[in-house]
Order: structure tokens, then sequence, then C-alpha cells
């Protein structure tokens, strides 16, 4: 195929290859190269639709790739969360806690966050074995510390949470037992059993309120999960530290030094997938505006018979190449938009937020490589005699 | 006559066949990088996740309640029942030994530290470091410093036969000594190897080798409790199951998947009057970051895979389109449009099988160099994977010249001669 099309319904559409060049001598390039430029794109709609489709899917797969990459922070940053709390606040020795520390530490975190307080003491069952009690809020709990397995939550007040191990000691088959602290003594129902597999086995868990009512003992423990990248979590113990002089403020570092150490992995396994899949979506492009170019050197050389100059031939691939790059990199952005947060539903339950930052490099990789795919054919085209091309060789 | 007409075009049209290699070869080398590193990444990362710690813990089966608060244990150290340090090797004789990453023994005792005027009651951990321990014929080294990665000394790490111990730097800050310095434990003398950081309870009392702590105790070859770090499977609804109801076959299925739970199972099985159990906190949280992380890197080869047959399929479309000129020739000469379409498919046969090999070789180097700069551990990809890599090469090559061998094959030998096409 060449701009040599059927013959010409409107004289004008033929301006190119008969009587163009003497009519047109005078007027200015710009027009012509314009002209040229649309007639192009809408005479060979074939081809154009082939490379634009190679130009979208690439940067529908670069958009989406980058979206993830920027994404999977924050999203396995939630995932980690699950881990429980990664900064803890404990009253110094001898010193209790603010009466507001919760406040505090809730104003910290911004929302960002749970914080669950704790309280404990040490109780005497009817039988003389001692046990230790925690009073804490079971809403708070059961959102912070997720792999706790529970029978029942305890509903109203008066019932507890009886840990596995400390089952053995207070006997709670019956439903009801009694325990004593500094000589207060308070009947209590047990809701459920708990099984964690570490320390809260041997231990009772009641509301703070019942509590603090019992045994006038004020929370000593606020347990901390702020979500965020490392940067945001240090700003937040710092901010804690300021806020409760009085406090040990410190980060829970198992925590904490696990999920960097997951993460950078998976950021840096992220990161040379994500190379490898753009460095294909641009050999794509490359390999098939290189066909697109060489498939027409027949106008290259009708052009260049004509006497158009190389700059003007070289401008007009470069616009053509460049607008492809443009329109495909915005359609692409859309498309991949679409992907990234279908990955996300489909593999984080969150969709991930698109980001515009990605655009501008999507469309700057885009025209790079289309305007690369375009001048390299036309270097070697160059060196050709446009009488060879015409002949068919 | 047939294979002379591909082995010329290969000779002659070197530069042609070259862009169309290189583009068979770059997509395969990138698919098959990609297939590697994600049917690898589930155990790469569950090796990562052992950052986190131990996910198992056993106890002696008759356990009694622990009474503590904020790491200060308030019962008498010598109460309870205690396992025997000598079964400790048993846990690398279980059917999972390959499994398990590593474990620490622990007995925390109650000592009295500092001088005669002002005495301060504290935790003494005794525990392995890291322990050379033997099981039948194999060697093995465990103890906290695998199990619990997140420790960090400043100065060194005592030796497991010395009486060298480390103070947490709460405590070291509050008695203020460094390392190298003595300390008074119990009336005995034993030397600061290092500074214990841990950002836990440990900061606020002292870590000593094993043999140490049962010495203070005064029981020899006791051990509190053992965490055991192993590589598991995430649980599903079959692990959850109770083994002691399970059919004869089902209990062997269940067995002989590395859940959490059948590790514990054989464990508690292994060491006498023992009860494992996992550490839900850790166990539990695995099986969810696993499989977002797997299911992210699935995803995203499948988006690999789709990017380089499409720019395989490009070249190939490509590299037939350019030669409407020979196909105008050979029909002009009189050959039939079969011939012509099988003459094409060889070369595309060749191409991708050339191309292919090259490309997997190279593609099983990037998974290995991605394995070491990310893991520092190497990926490597199954000879297996190689003839399905092939297939679907030729099958991406065949699948993007067809359209092209069709379109050049239908054209009109008159018009392709006159170079028209």
């Amino acid at each position: 195929m060449s701009v040599q099309g059927p013959p010409p319904i409107r004289t004008e559409a033929n301006a190119l290859n008969t009587n163009g060049a003497q009519q047109r001598s005078g007027s200015p390039h710009q027009s012509m190269l314009l002209r040229m430029l649309f007639r192009s794109a809408v005479r060979r709609r074939g081809r154009v639709v082939t490379a634009l489709s190679a130009m979208v899917v690439a940067a529908a797969v670069t958009t989406a790739v980058l979206n993830l990459y920027a994404d999977v922070q924050a999203k396995l940053g939630t995932e980690f969360r699950s881990y429980g709390a990664n900064i803890i606040v404990v009253a110094k020795e001898g010193m209790p806690l603010p009466a507001d520390a919760l406040q505090v530490v809730e104003s910290a975190l911004e929302g960002r966050g749970i914080a669950v307080p704790f309280a404990y003491v040490v109780a005497r069952t009817s039988d003389g074995h001692s046990v230790v009690v925690a009073g804490t809020d079971f809403d708070r709990i059961r959102r912070l510390d997720r792999w706790w397995k529970v029978s029942a939550w305890p509903a109203t007040s008066g019932e507890v949470l009886v840990g596995r191990r400390a089952a053995a000691v207070v006997n709670p088959q019956s439903g009801h037992f009694e325990l004593s602290f500094q000589g207060h003594a308070i009947k209590l129902t047990s809701a459920g059993f708990l099984e964690t597999g570490a320390g809260e086995d041997s231990r009772i868990y009641m509301p703070l309120g019942d509590f603090v009512k019992w045994t006038g003992v004020q929370p000593s423990t606020i347990e901390v999960a702020a979500t965020g990248s490392t940067k945001e979590i240090s700003a937040v113990l710092r901010k804690l530290e300021d806020a409760l002089p009085t406090a040990d403020v410190r980060p829970v570092r198992q925590i904490v030094e696990g999920e960097a150490n997951v993460l950078n992995k998976t950021r840096a396994t992220l990161l040379a997938a994500s190379v490898l899949i753009i460095l294909t979506a641009a050999l794509c492009v490359l390999a098939t505006l290189t066909g697109w170019v060489f498939d027409r050197r027949r106008d290259f050389a009708i052009m260049k018979a004509l006497g158009a100059s190389q700059r003007l031939i070289n401008g007009f691939f470069a616009t053509q190449a460049a607008a492809m790059g443009v329109a495909g990199a915005l359609l692409g952005f859309a498309v991949g938009i679409g992907v990234a947060s279908w990955i996300g539903r489909v593999n984080f339950h969150a969709p991930v937020t698109p980001r515009f930052v990605v655009l501008p490099l999507v469309l700057a990789g885009s025209v790079v490589v289309a305007l690369l795919a375009a001048v390299l054919p036309i270097g070697l085209l160059r060196r050709v005699q446009p009488a060879n091309i015409l002949r068919g060789e | 006559m047939f294979f002379r007409m591909v082995y010329e075009s290969f000779r002659r049209q070197k530069r042609r066949k070259l862009l169309a290699g290189v583009a068979v070869t770059l997509g395969v080398a990138v698919a098959t990088a990609m297939i590697g590193v994600a049917t690898d990444i589930g155990d790469k990362i569950s090796r990562e996740l052992r950052s986190y710690g131990a996910n198992l813990v056993v106890t002696p089966q008759e356990d009694t309640v622990d009474v503590e608060i904020g790491g200060v244990n308030l019962k008498p150290p010598s109460d309870g029942a205690f396992l025997n340090e000598a079964d400790l090797p048993k846990i690398k004789e279980i059917f999972w030994r390959n499994n398990i990453v590593g474990f620490a023994p622990m007995l925390p005792v109650n000592v009295k530290v500092g001088g005669p005027s002002d005495t301060k009651v504290v935790t003494l951990l005794g525990t392995y470091f890291s322990k050379r321990l033997k099981s039948g014929t194999q060697e093995f080294v465990t103890g906290v410093r695998i199990t619990n990665p997140w420790w960090k000394v400043q100065g060194s790490w005592p030796d497991d036969n010395s009486n060298e111990v480390l103070l947490g730097e709460r405590l070291a800050a509050k008695l203020h000594r460094r390392p190298g310095d003595r300390i008074d434990v119990n009336g005995r003398e034993l030397r600061i190897a290092g500074i214990l950081s841990t950002g836990s309870n440990e900061d606020e009392g002292i870590v000593a080798p094993l043999a140490v702590a049962q010495q203070i105790v005064g029981k020899p070859g006791a051990v509190r409790r053992i965490y055991v770090s192993a590589l598991t499977k995430p649980e599903d609804a079959f692990a959850r199951r109770d083994p002691k109801s399970l059919s004869p076959a089902d209990l062997e299925r269940w067995s002989c998947s590395p859940y959490a739970q059948s590790i514990a199972y054989q464990l508690q099985g292994a060491i006498p009057h023992s009860r494992a159990e996992q550490i839900r906190q850790v166990a539990q949280n695995e099986g969810t970051v696993l499989s977002r992380i797997k299911g992210l890197m699935l995803l995203l080869t499948v988006a690999a895979l789709f990017a380089s047959a499409l720019a395989v399929s490009a070249a190939m479309a490509t590299a037939i389109f350019e030669r409407r000129h020979e196909v105008g020739l050979m029909k002009a000469l009189g050959a039939d449009n079969a011939t012509v379409a099988s003459l094409f498919f060889a070369e595309a046969t060749l191409l991708a099988i050339l191309g292919g090999l090259i490309g997997f070789a190279g593609g099983a180097l990037l998974a290995r160099k991605i394995g070491l700069a990310v893991f520092a551990s190497e990926i490597t990809i199954q000879p297996v994977l190689l003839p399905v890599i092939l297939a679907i090469a030729v099958a991406v090559t065949f699948a993007g010249s067809a359209a092209a061998i069709l379109r050049a094959v239908r054209f009109d030998p008159v018009f392709a001669l006159r170079g028209e096409a």
C-alpha cells in the first residue's frame, strides 16, 4: 500500500503525489505537514490501529505495574498490621500513666491505628493460687489482636475471658468463679476461653471498667498499632515520646524489623519484575513501530523524490510517532489504572488508588520509545536511493 | 528444496532474522525469569517471614500458669514441670525436620544482681545462642541468633559453653555496666560479653547460656519451654481439623502437609511429656501476608507473559510483512499457498526454538541474579520448565506470524512484484 490509493474523489486529496509540490510551493511547510499527518492517519487506519494498540497495551501494563509498585507498601502495610502492636507505651517504674494517656495516644495517631489500654494485677483464686488478671477494652482488642482464638467474647459486664492455661487454676467449668485482690472479692462469669500460644494463655481478661472498679488499678500499658511507612511510624513514636514524658515509649522491634525486612524484599522483587515487564512492553512498541515505518518506505521515497528535505521527512515521521505515543500513553494510562485497581481488589480486597504521578512518566516513556522506533529505521532508509525503493527493491 | 530455502533465508537475511530473533529471545528470557521468580517467591518470602521469630512453642504437658507481668515472673522458678534438654535434638528427627529453621530452649530464672548494698531481682533467661548440636549423623547450629534475628548485641555474643552473659540494655543503663565488665548474679561472678537490645522484656534482664541458668536453679538438663521456628504452609480448613478425629488416610495427608498444626503434633510426639502449639500471633498472620505476595507475583507474571507474547508477535508480524516481495515471487514461480505458508511457519518454528533456547538460558541467569540480589539465595529454574517454555515460545511465534503470513499469502503476486503491496 502506498499513498497512491484509489482514484481521487477530490483533486485536493491527491495533491501529495500529483501536482502538490508545484501548487503549494509558495505555502509554508507547516500546513502541508499537518495535512499529510492527518491524511495518513485517516487513510491507513489499519496500520495505525495496530501500532496504536501495541502502544496502548504497553502503556497500560506499565501504568498498572508502576501503580502497584507505588501502592504495595501501603497495601502490604495494612496486612502487616494484623501482626498487632508495633509500639508499646509502658508506665515508668513507680509512675502511673497519666489519666488521659489513651486520649493523648489517640490524638497522636490521628485515626491511623489502634491503641489498646491494659492494666494488670495478680489476684488470688478461692483455693489460694495466683493468677494474672488483665483489664482491657474488648472492642479494641478484637481489632488489634486478630489472631486471638476466642470461643466467645464477653458481652456484658461481669463476664471475662479465661486463658487456656489459667482455666486449670480457676476451674470455670461451672461458668462462675471468685477472685480476690487485696481483700476485695469479685464474682465473675466466664464467657469464653482464649488461646494464643503465648503469655495471654495464663491470664484472665476482663472489661477495663469492671477491673478499675474492683482493683482501683489504672492501665499501665498501652499497645499501639500505628499504620504507615517506617518513617511515619517513627514520627508517631517521637510524637508519643514528647507527649508522654512520664512513660516509656518503645517500638516492638520483633514486629517493626520483621515487617521492614519482608516489605523491602517484596518491593525489590516487584521492582525487578516491573523493570522486566516495562522493558518488554517497550520492546513490543519498538517492534511494532519499526515495522510501521519500514512499511511506509515508499511514502518516504516518494517524498524524497518530490524534493522533500530530510528534515521534513524526519519531522513527518517523528511527529506521527510522537502523536501515537501521546495517544497510546493516555489511553493506556486509563486502561492501566483500571487493571491496577482490579488487581488491588482481587489480591488485596481494596482498590489501588490511581497515582497521577505515573502519568508524566508513562507519557514521556511512550514518546521517547515511539521516537526511537521511528528514527532508527529512517536512519537506515536514509542511505537508500529513493529510486531503488520505488522500484520495489 | 524446502530446507534449502529455509537455510538460505536464514543465511541471507541476517538482519531481519536477527531483529525477530532478538525479540523472541528477550521475550522468552523475561517469561522464564518471571516464572522462576514467581514459583520460588513463596518459599523465599516464607523464609523472610521467619524474621518474625518462632511460630511454635513446646511446653511441658502439665505446665501450670505463668504469673508474669511485664516480663517479671512472680512465681518461684523451681515450680512447675520442665522439659529435658537431652530431648532437644529429637526436634531435628521429625518428618518435617527440613522445615525446622531453628529452635531455642528457654529457662527463665529470677536472680539477684548487684552488690550487697543494692540488690535487684531480675529475670535471667538461659538459652542457646548458636549451639552446635548433633542428631544422628547430622550436625546443626541453633539458638536465638537464628530464631530471634531482631536481637541486637553491642559487644559480642557469648559462647554457649562459657560463663559469659548478655545484659539487657535497660538493666545495663541502670547498673552502669558495659561489655567486658563483671556482674554479680546470685553470688556468682559472670562476665558481660555484650549489651542486648530486643525492644521487649529481655531488655530489663540478663540472657545467659542455658547451662548457667540450670546451675543457678539447681536443675541440670531442665528447660522450661522451647521456641521453634518452622517453615509452614498457610492454614486452611483441613489444617484446623483435629488429628484424632481423622481417618488414617486423611491423617496421613494431614501429617504430610507442613501446617503449623501438623508440625506441632509431630513435635509433641517427639518430645516426651510435652505440649506443642502454634504461637498464633506469628503463625496465623504468615498465611495472609504470604498469599498476598504470591498473588501479586502471579498477576505480575501473567502481565509479563502477556507483554512478552505481544512483543514476540509484533516482531514476527513485522518480519513477515517485510517479505511480501518474496511471497509474490514464489507464487509467480508456481508455489501454492500451503507451500508458502509452511515455509514461513518452518522459519518461525526454527526462530522460536533458537530464541527460546538462548532466552531460557538468559532467563535462568536473570532469575538467579534477582534471587541473589534480593534474597541472597539462588532461584533455580527447574529444567522441566524448558519444554514448556519452548512450546509457549513456538505457539506465540506461530500466533504472531499467522495473521501476517495469511495476509502475505493472499496478496496478489502481481501487485507484490510491482512493489505496490
